[in-house]
């Protein structure tokens, strides 16, 4: 562990400022990814510019009837709620199904979204990896990857994005408010702040360079959507998904007015189901239609040697996800007796 | 002599774990909680090749980092003596026998500085090719003289391939369970002190013994056992990987003796995983051959598994089938293969575990292919006497465990399997079995003027309450009330005694115990008047009577039931009730062995669900390196589980008529959740453990 320097920061300039003045520092929120990290020399920032005492800890009710959610707020504060539970189950659900109590406690909305990958090559500097070290090489694509990515991989890199949080935000079409010294706020839709790999491994976000996460912004449930979170593991608790799907719901006349699927444990980014979503709408939700809508999405999959049951898994989530929501959601056709 | 004739026994009831308020306040102290005045700390650097040679250490960028005392490197290391573990031969010399071999120790006056150093030590290495990965059919596998526990890697009775051949029924399977890692909650950690003055060593060691500690640091540092104190006073966990002194203790030891300072030394999490040993995977084959009621004929269990170059440990699975069932015509057989891994070592009831998973699996493949309950197939295979040995068991109640474990299982109500919506819901039953091994100790007691008593003993309390047990044993031999001994343990300065390990301790230990306290009772009902300020003492040494060879097999048993709820949409496999029913002599603390028995259980638990290292073929090492990655168990994956026990009255095993109880939990628990899964979805799965991957492909991956 390269020893380093500690600032602490009590407002955006001043944090912003310390970051132009500090070459090769890092924010630090909750902290519970980037100390293990530093410990194990994969990051080795100069000086830590800490942000937990920025004023950003607070959940709002928006007038248009969205929320925002300002960075430094807990996971566990985050997911417990009452508007998260009630306007967004999914989000909720999403966040309880990550780490640990203990984690959830510590981790920020902000740092959820910047952790790096749990790929074992990327956290042992004794290994090649483009993430860590662009140029070096992927170890995982001929290692051990059955946790890796099937979808949008490159060459250079098989990494997965370990988020639950960031997989229920890309679904519920949320926005990422952003904040740097020079340029001020600009937002980013939730789906696309995390990048696919291509030549660049080694950059997880569209995040520029001392650039801060200040709030996550919901906007208001569309009527009558229902959603969920779905996480498949080995474990029951304390273990990133093998797969994971957010779904949100929204039936009219037993059609589909809005669905939004987002798959985690899959993607070097949380994988939105564009082409599922756009065969699904308008259409009666039946089985058939969902699972020829998913498949469609997973054809793009490109599994390796030893993940291929990521895509069989992530169908199966997707298809009892929608399922799922098709029997809560206002709207839909009375339940036929099972055959 | 002030002795109650009608205090209750204290041995039986269910004492609580006399330490247990130091532990949960933080007044406990561990290895690494021990910081001598001018203490420094090591940080050791692993070798970053799976085989070759060290080249080259520069450690100049290192030695320039602030407040770093030195790095010790093969180059420049302290010579050490002769070493009966070739893992404890540290820094002797240039070769690097697999990934994470440590190459270099950073020294420095904080903890942060000896991390920082080491992060620079610029290490070159000649790389030789490597094999790390263990096949069934390895060109290199060979057939040792020994297994782990001094078994025969080879037993045969009788023609098992002619009477395979004559079986009119035949299970042929293969069973594969994958390396597995210890991690005990406390990483292995030392506090060395060299008194050179004294020309006196202290070591404060994470161990499951401080006895071999000191054996084998004065051995390398070649002194006398006199000169080394070993302490291993509270310790957080060891399951066999802190049974012998492992490398931790000894680099703080040199490095001690080198700089003349204090030094601690604690283990990263990272580092476990290829320094301290692991359960090597292990390949099975078992043939059984039964007649149509069930009667086995003939059983081969075969076992391949690896060691590493540096030290030859067999896992010795095959070992329980010698035990279990009554077979005219048996085969029993290991093969090891060398390869470029850290070498395996002990790991909760080593042999048993593996071996009872493929076993106790293939008894149920043939109670299925027959058409026979489980729980009757095995009555019906009930032994006389060992199949391998001939000798009569000094006690053996597996069928009253088995029978038992149903009544309360409520194993006839569940033998059809069910579907909740996605979820298939399935039930299992398998046997275990744990040998009574004993080990030589000695002990000393002591009646004070004021009342008290008190017990020294060399053992150590690895979290399993032998403190308290062992007072309780001393309580009912000096016929007093539990409160009024106390019991020193876990210091080279008592009485010799005998590692924690081979769920021996309380046997071994309390054997010592009891002698000195019946001695020290004999002794103050001679003493007439006041005793003397000093008090008086008696001691016991069971050299004689543990180390002869019982004319019985002595053996615990057990029954496992389990329940597990099989998800058809995620392939997630969860236990929704499991129960144990042991049969395991005398059961000295009901509290305390419940414990065990239960952690026992929730390790096999993870055996057969989530626990599994990954041996990277490329690197030579395990993928899995922190607890986020290496599943043991969480809260949440832990279901009901009742562990039970019958009352059994063994008169040839020591004087409290125990049979030890730490790892037969273990045993047994991961074939009763596999077999459990069978029941519910039909698919017999054959490699542990049983995870998503494994189970969406065998269900046929979409629901």
């Amino acid at each position: 562990m390269k020893p380093f320097a500690y600032v602490r920061a009590t407002s955006l300039q001043e944090a912003a400022a310390a970051y132009a003045s500090h070459p090769g520092s890092r924010y630090i929120g909750g902290g519970t990814n980037l100390v293990d990290l530093m410990k194990h020399d994969v990051e080795t920032p100069d000086t830590l510019i800490d942000l937990t005492r920025l004023p950003l800890h607070d959940i709002r009710e928006l007038p248009t009837g969205g929320l925002r959610v300002e960075a430094g707020v807990s996971n566990t504060d985050l997911a417990v709620h009452p508007l998260v539970r009630t306007r967004y189950p999914a989000l909720s659900q999403a966040l309880l199904a990550g780490a640990s109590g203990q984690l959830r406690n510590v981790a920020t909305t902000g740092g959820n979204l910047l952790q790096r990958t749990r790929c074992p090559y990327f956290q042992d500097v004794s290994k090649p990896c483009n993430k860590r070290e662009p140029g070096t090489g992927c170890a995982a694509r001929d290692g051990v990857h059955r946790d890796h990515a099937v979808l949008g991989h490159s060459e250079h890199c098989i990494a997965t994005h370990p988020s639950d949080m960031a997989v229920a935000l890309a679904a519920l079409d949320a926005e990422i408010e952003l904040y740097d010294g020079e340029h001020g706020t600009r937002r980013v839709a939730a789906a696309g702040f995390h990048r696919l790999p291509g030549e660049h491994p080694e950059r997880d976000t569209v995040l520029r360079p001392g650039e801060i996460v200040t709030a996550v912004l919901l906007p208001p449930p569309a009527p009558g959507a229902v959603s969920l979170y779905r996480k498949a593991r080995d474990r029951a608790s304390y273990a990133f998904a093998l797969a994971s799907v957010a779904a949100v719901l929204a039936l009219h006349d037993g059609r589909v007015r809005h669905v939004a699927l987002a798959f985690g444990g899959l993607a070097h980014r949380p994988w939105r189901a564009t082409t599922a979503e756009e065969r699904l709408t308008g259409a009666v939700p039946t089985d058939e239609a969902v699972r020829e809508a998913v498949d469609a999405e997973l054809a793009a999959a490109r599994p390796l040697p030893d993940n291929a049951f990521k895509v069989a898994l992530a169908r199966n989530l997707a298809r009892d996800a929608v399922a799922t929501l098709v029997r809560s959601a206002p709207g839909a056709p009375p339940a036929r007796p099972q055959p | 002599m002030p002795t109650t004739p009608d205090t209750p026994s204290a041995l039986g009831s269910p004492a609580r774990r006399s330490e247990g308020r130091e532990k949960v306040t933080g007044a406990a102290r561990y290895a690494a909680e021990h910081t001598p005045p001018g203490c420094a700390y090591a940080w050791p650097v692993p070798a970053t090749i799976a085989r070759g040679r060290v080249t080259s250490v520069d450690t100049a960028p290192a030695t320039a980092v602030p407040g770093v005392i030195g790095v010790l490197t093969p180059y420049d290391a302290p010579r050490l003596g002769a070493a009966d573990d070739p893992t404890l031969r540290l820094l002797q010399d240039l070769s690097v026998p697999h990934r994470g071999w440590y190459v270099a120790l950073a020294v420095a006056d904080t903890l942060e500085g000896a991390r920082a150093a080491a992060a620079t030590v610029r290490v070159t290495y000649e790389t030789d090719p490597h094999d790390v990965i263990l096949s069934v059919d390895h060109q290199r596998a060979y057939t040792p003289e020994e297994a782990n526990g001094g078994h025969p890697a080879h037993r045969e009775q009788g023609d098992p391939d002619a009477a395979l051949a004559a079986a009119p029924v035949r299970i042929d399977c293969a069973y594969a369970v994958a390396p597995l890692h210890n991690h005990p909650m406390e990483p292995h950690s030392a506090t060395a002190d060299w008194d050179e003055e004294r020309h006196h060593l202290t070591v404060h060691d994470s161990s499951q013994g401080a006895g071999p500690v000191r054996t084998a640091l004065a051995a390398l540092l070649k002194l006398t056992d006199e000169d080394v104190t070993v302490v291993s006073e509270h310790v957080g966990g060891g399951f066999g990987c802190k049974g012998t002194p492992r490398p931790h203790v000894v680099l703080a030891a040199m490095a001690s003796r080198r700089y003349g300072r204090p030094v601690k030394l604690a283990l990263p999490r990272n580092h476990l995983p290829a320094t301290v040993g692991h359960r090597a995977p292990t390949l099975h084959r078992i043939r059984l051959g039964a007649r149509t009621d069930g009667t086995l004929t003939a059983l081969t269990h075969e076992v391949t598994t690896h060691t590493s170059r540096v030290r030859e440990f067999v896992e010795q699975a095959a070992v329980p089938a010698r035990v279990m069932y009554a077979v005219p015509d048996m085969r029993t057989i290991h093969r090891a293969v060398a390869l470029d891994v850290p070498t395996p070592s002990w790991m909760r009831a080593p042999g048993e575990a593996p071996g009872m998973y493929a076993l106790e699996s293939a008894m149920d493949e043939l109670a299925e292919t027959l058409g026979i309950d489980p729980i009757e197939l095995r009555v019906r295979n009930e032994p006389r006497t060992e199949p391998d040995s001939g000798l009569p068991f000094s006690s053996r109640h597996l069928v009253e465990c088995l029978r038992e474990g149903a009544e309360r299982f409520g194993w006839a109500d569940c033998r059809e399997p069910r579907r909740q919506g996605p979820h298939l819901i399935g039930s299992g039953v398998a046997a275990a079995t744990y040998p009574v091994l004993v080990a030589p100790s000695t002990a000393r007691a002591h009646a004070l003027p004021d009342g008290g008593y008190l017990v020294e003993i060399n053992a150590t309390d690895i979290g399993t309450g032998a403190r308290t047990v062992l007072a309780q044993v001393a309580a009912d031999a000096l016929r007093v009330p539990l409160d009024r001994v106390s019991v020193a343990i876990g210091h080279t300065g008592l009485p010799a005694a005998s590692l924690a390990g081979g769920s021996s301790g309380t046997g071994s230990w309390g054997w010592a115990v009891h002698d000195a306290c019946t001695a020290l009772t004999a002794r103050l009902e001679r003493h007439h008047g006041p005793l003397p300020t000093v008090g008086l003492s008696a001691s016991a040494d069971t050299t004689q009577s543990a180390k002869q060879k019982s004319p019985y097999s002595r053996h615990a048993f057990g029954a496992h039931f389990a329940e597990v709820r099989v998800d058809t949409i995620t392939g997630e496999v969860r236990a929704r009730r499991m129960l144990g029913v042991f049969a395991a002599g005398r059961i000295l603390n009901p509290l305390t062995a419940r414990s065990q028995f239960k952690g026992g259980m929730v390790m096999g638990l993870g055996m057969a669900l989530t626990e599994h290292s990954t041996m990277d073929a490329e690197f030579g090492d395990f993928a899995e390196s922190d607890l986020a990655a290496y599943h043991v168990p969480a809260h949440a994956d832990v279901p009901t589980i009742e562990a039970h026990w019958i009352d059994e009255h063994d008169k040839h095993l020591n004087p409290m008529g125990s049979k030890g109880i730490g790892e037969i939990g273990i045993v047994g628990t991961a074939a009763a959740i596999g077999n459990a899964f069978c029941h519910a979805t039909g698919h017999r799965l054959r490699e542990l453990p049983l995870t998503p991957d494994r189970v969406l492909t065998a269900l046929g991956g979409a629901g």
